[in-house]
C-alpha cells in the first residue's frame, strides 16, 4: 500500500460538477505530475464539503484540514506550488476569506446531532476503506457473529426507530412481520425514490455514504432471512446510482456482499434499479410493480409487502435513511438511540431546509426539536429580514403550518395532529410575500400531474381542486368555492387507495384552516394580499424614484413601458403581462406592485 | 424520426443483450433505448416486445406511464424545468414564464425546427440553488428570467 503525505478531497457534488469540479481534478493531477508530487499527494473525489452554491468548486486538504473554495482550473498551478511544494497555505482561497457572516460549513450547527449525515463530506464514498476506517461494516460483523436474527430485530425494536420515509411505522415491527412470514425467497428493498419536491436528504446519503445504506440492508436481510435485495433509485439521481453501483462492486470485492459473508453461512447480494420518472413509485406497492417492469400503480393493502411483496414473496421495504441509521443502532445500542428524541419518536431525523430561510440545506436534529428552533436557530432565520409566514412540512402531501404552530415539537404525532406530517423530511419556509392560495394551487398542480389515475377521486378530484384554485388565483373565484374545496378535500381523502390521494388535499385543507382570510380576499375583494397573483396586481413606476434610465423599457418583453430618456416612464396596464422583469432590472427601486 | 444513420434495431438488440430478455428488465431496457435514440419509436417497442415476449399493449402502457420515457420524437436539446416548490418559491414561476416566452413553447412541446423540447421535471434534488433548469445534462442553478436568453444561446 502506498502512503501519501497529503490527500486532496475534491467535492463532486452535482452543483460543484456544474461549476467544473472535474476540470479541477484533471488540473490537480496534471500539476502534481508536473511538479513531481504525484507519489506524495493523492487526489480523491468526495461529496459536498461546504455550500457549493456559494463556494464551489471547493477542495479539502488533509491532514492539514485546509478548505479551499471558489477555485478555477487556472488557480491550480499556483495552489499546488504554494501549498504542497513550499508548504504555505494560499490565503486567497481559504474558506474564512470567502465566508462572510454565517459559517455554513464545517462542524454541525448548534442543536444539530449528526448520525445519518456523520460521514457526508468526510469520507470518500467511492472508497470502501474510508467507510471501514470509521467503523463501517462493524455492525454487520457484530450482527452475523454475535447476534441471532431475533436479537437484531429486538435491538431495532427497542431502539424505537420508526420508518424515515414518512409514515413512521416501527422498523423493528416491520422486520418481525417479514421474518415471521412464510415463503422463500424473501426480498429486501430500499426505497430511494425520493420524489418529494424539496427533499434531497436521501440523495446526499446515497452520494456521500452509500455503504451505510448497503450495510443497513445487509443487516435487515440477515434479520429476516433474505438473500437478495434491490435499491430502487429515481432516475433524476444519476450521480447517486453511479455511486451506489461503485459501492456495491467494492462491497462484493471485500466479501461484504455475496456468498458466505465474512465466512458465515449468510449470503446476500444487491442490485440497483432505476426508476423512469414517476412520483407515485415512492409508494411501496407501486415501487414493487415498477421493479417488476410494470406501470407503477399502487394496489390495495393488505396483503402487506411483508406477506406478499415483490413477485408475491415476503418483502421488507424501508427507505434510505432508515437503513442508514440501522448500523449505528446495532453498534451503539438501542439505549443510545432511544436516549434521543421524544417518547414515541426516537433518534434523529434529517431535513432539507429550503425556501426563504438564511441557511438552506441539509440538517439533522433530534426528534422533538421545535419548528422555531429549526427555522431560527439551525436555519438562521428568514431571508432578507422579512417575517415568517408559514412552513410546509412533509412534502406535497403535507400541510402548511402558520406562526402559531412554531413551538410545535417535531415528531410524527405532533405534526399530523396539526394537519401536516413528518413525510420524508422536506421543509419549505415561506416569508410574508408568499401567497398561500397560490401555494395551494401549486401543490395541487403537482399532485394532479402525479396522480397515477387508478382511483377516480384522486384523478378527477385533484383536477377539480386545481381548477377551482386556478380560478381563485385568476380573480374568478366565487362565493361557495371554499365550501366546494372543503367537500372535495374530504371526499378525496376518504376514497383514495394510497398515500398520494389520501394526502393530496392536505396543502389545501391546511391553508384553508390557517389562511382562510387570504382565500376570502381573493374571492370577495379580488385582492391578493401577498401581491403575487398576477390577475390581481399592477406594476407601476414611482415618479419620484424613476430616473428615466430606460433599462426597464428596453427589457420589457412586450414593450408595455414607454417614456423618454431622463423622463419618468409609465407602464401600460393593458399590455403588461406582469412578468416582473422591470422590477428585477430597475436599479432605483422605482417599480412597485399594487 | 430517429436520428439519421442510427439503426433502431441494432440499438435495441445491444440494450436487450446487455440486460437480458426478461420482463423484469423492461424498465432498464426502455430507459436505455430512450436515452440512445432520444425517444421510443414504434419499431423499437415492437422489437423489444418480440424479444422480451411481452405484449405490445403492455409495452405501450409502461412507455406512456413514466415521465422520462417518450413515445414522441424529442428535440435536439431537451430543457427540463424543475417545477417543484422550493424552486417555485425561489422565483421559478417567473423563470418558467421567461423560458416559455423565449422559445414560444409550452410544457411538453417540441419546436418546429426540432431544436428544442420543453418539459417540466419533478424535483431534481438541487433545491439549494433553485430555480433550476436542466438543458440536456447541463445544470443551471439560481437562474433569473433575464439570464434565460443567454443560457439558451449556448446551444446550437
Amino acid at each position: 500500500m502506498t502512503f501519501f503525505r497529503s490527500h486532496i478531497l475534491v467535492s463532486i457534488d452535482p452543483e460543484c460538477q456544474a461549476k467544473g469540479a472535474y476540470q479541477i481534478i484533471d488540473a490537480l493531477n496534471d500539476e502534481l505530475v508536473a511538479q513531481g508530487l504525484i507519489g506524495e499527494v493523492q487526489v480523491l473525489e468526495t461529496s459536498r464539503i461546504g455550500d457549493p452554491a456559494a463556494y464551489g468548486p471547493d477542495i479539502m486538504v488533509y491532514p492539514e484540514g485546509v478548505h479551499y473554495v471558489k477555485l478555477t482550473k487556472d488557480d491550480i498551478h499556483n495552489l499546488v506550488k504554494e501549498h504542497f511544494l513550499k508548504g504555505r497555505a494560499v490565503e486567497k482561497f481559504l474558506v474564512e476569506q470567502a465566508a462572510k457572516s454565517d459559517d455554513e460549513l464545517g462542524p454541525p450547527k448548534p442543536k444539530e446531532v449528526r448520525v445519518v449525515l456523520r460521514n457526508c463530506g468526510v469520507i470518500d464514498p467511492c472508497n470502501i476503506e474510508d467507510y471501514i476506517a470509521v467503523d463501517g461494516y462493524m455492525a454487520l460483523a457484530k450482527s452475523i457473529s454475535e447476534l441471532t436474527p431475533e436479537e437484531v430485530i429486538d435491538t431495532v425494536l427497542k431502539s424505537g426507530l420508526r420508518g424515515r420515509g414518512g409514515a413512521g411505522f416501527p422498523t423493528g415491527r416491520k422486520w418481525q412481520f417479514a421474518s415471521g412470514s412464510k415463503g422463500s425467497p424473501k426480498y429486501i428493498i430500499c426505497n430511494a425514490d425520493e420524489g418529494d419536491p424539496g427533499a434531497f436528504m436521501n440523495r446526499r446519503v446515497l452520494e456521500s455514504d452509500p455503504h451505510a445504506v448497503i450495510e443497513g440492508m445487509a443487516i435487515a436481510a440477515y434479520a429476516i432471512g433474505s438473500s437478495q435485495g434491490y435499491i430502487y433509485c429515481r432516475a433524476e439521481y444519476p450521480e447517486a446510482v453511479r455511486t451506489l453501483r461503485i459501492a456495491i462492486k467494492q462491497a462484493r470485492e471485500f466479501g461484504l456482499l455475496g456468498s458466505n459473508i465474512l465466512g458465515s453461512d449468510f449470503s446476500f447480494d444487491l442490485e440497483v434499479r432505476m426508476g423512469a420518472g414517476a412520483f407515485v413509485c415512492g409508494e411501496e406497492t407501486a415501487l414493487m410493480a415498477s421493479i417488476e417492469g410494470k406501470r407503477g400503480e399502487p394496489r390495495t393493502r393488505p396483503p402487506f409487502p411483508a406477506v406478499k411483496g415483490l413477485w408475491n414473496q415476503p418483502t421488507n421495504i424501508n427507505n434510505v435513511e432508515t437503513y442508514a441509521t440501522v448500523p449505528q443502532v446495532i453498534l451503539k445500542g438501542a439505549e443510545w438511540f432511544a436516549s434521543m428524541g421524544t417518547e414515541h419518536s426516537k433518534g434523529t431525523k434529517t431535513f432539507a431546509l429550503a425556501g426563504d430561510v438564511n441557511n438552506t440545506g441539509l440538517i439533522e436534529v433530534p426528534m422533538g426539536i421545535t419548528l422555531r428552533e429549526i427555522i431560527f436557530e439551525v436555519g438562521g432565520g428568514i431571508k432578507n429580514g422579512k417575517n415568517f409566514k408559514a412552513i410546509q412540512t412533509g412534502g406535497p402531501m403535507g400541510g402548511c403550518l402558520p406562526a402559531s404552530d412554531l413551538d410545535l415539537p417535531v415528531d410524527y404525532e405532533s405534526l399530523s395532529q396539526a394537519g401536516s406530517m413528518m413525510g420524508s423530511g422536506g421543509m419549505i419556509v415561506m416569508d410574508e410575500e408568499t401567497c398561500m392560495v397560490d401555494i395551494a394551487r401549486f401543490f395541487m398542480e403537482f399532485t394532479q400531474e402525479e396522480s397515477c389515475g387508478k382511483c377516480v377521486p384522486c384523478r378527477v378530484g385533484t383536477r377539480r381542486l386545481l381548477e377551482i384554485l386556478t380560478d381563485i388565483c385568476d380573480g374568478k373565484g366565487k362565493a361557495g368555492d371554499i365550501e366546494t374545496l372543503e367537500m372535495l378535500c374530504k371526499q378525496i381523502k376518504q376514497d383514495s387507495l394510497c398515500g398520494l390521494g389520501q394526502g393530496a388535499p392536505n396543502p389545501v385543507e391546511s391553508t384553508l384552516k390557517h389562511f382562510r382570510d387570504e382565500y376570502e380576499a381573493h374571492i370577495f375583494e379580488k385582492r391578493c394580499p401577498a401581491k403575487v397573483c398576477r390577475a390581481m396586481i399592477r406594476y407601476e413606476i414611482l415618479e419620484d424614484a424613476c430616473t428615466g434610465c430606460t433599462v426597464c423599457a428596453r427589457n420589457c418583453p412586450v414593450d408595455a413601458i414607454t417614456g423618454e430618456r431622463r423622463q419618468t416612464h409609465t407602464i401600460d396596464p393593458d399590455m403588461c403581462v406582469r412578468c416582473g422583469i422591470c422590477l428585477q432590472v430597475c436599479n432605483f427601486n422605482a417599480v412597485t406592485i399594487n | 424520426m430517429p436520428p439519421d444513420n442510427m439503426n433502431v434495431l441494432e440499438v435495441v438488440h445491444g440494450v436487450v443483450e446487455e440486460h437480458g430478455a426478461k420482463a423484469e428488465e423492461l424498465i432498464p431496457i426502455l430507459n436505455d433505448v430512450n436515452r440512445a435514440i432520444g425517444y421510443l419509436p414504434k419499431e423499437a417497442l415492437e422489437e423489444i416486445s418480440r424479444l422480451v415476449k411481452e405484449p405490445k399493449s403492455k409495452l405501450t402502457s409502461v412507455a406512456t406511464f413514466y415521465q422520462m420515457l417518450s413515445t414522441k420524437p424529442r428535440g435536439r436539446h431537451v430543457i427540463r424545468f424543475c417545477e417543484s416548490a422550493p424552486c417555485h418559491v425561489a422565483g421559478g414561476r417567473e423563470v418558467w414564464q421567461a423560458v416559455q416566452e423565449e422559445l414560444g413553447l409550452k410544457d411538453g412541446e417540441t419546436s418546429e425546427d426540432g431544436k428544442w423540447t420543453l418539459i417540466t421535471a419533478s424535483c431534481l434534488g438541487l433545491c439549494g440553488v433553485g430555480p433550476v433548469v436542466l438543458v440536456d445534462d447541463d445544470m443551471y442553478g439560481n437562474v433569473t428570467p433575464s439570464q434565460v436568453p443567454d443560457i439558451l444561446a449556448r446551444y446550437s
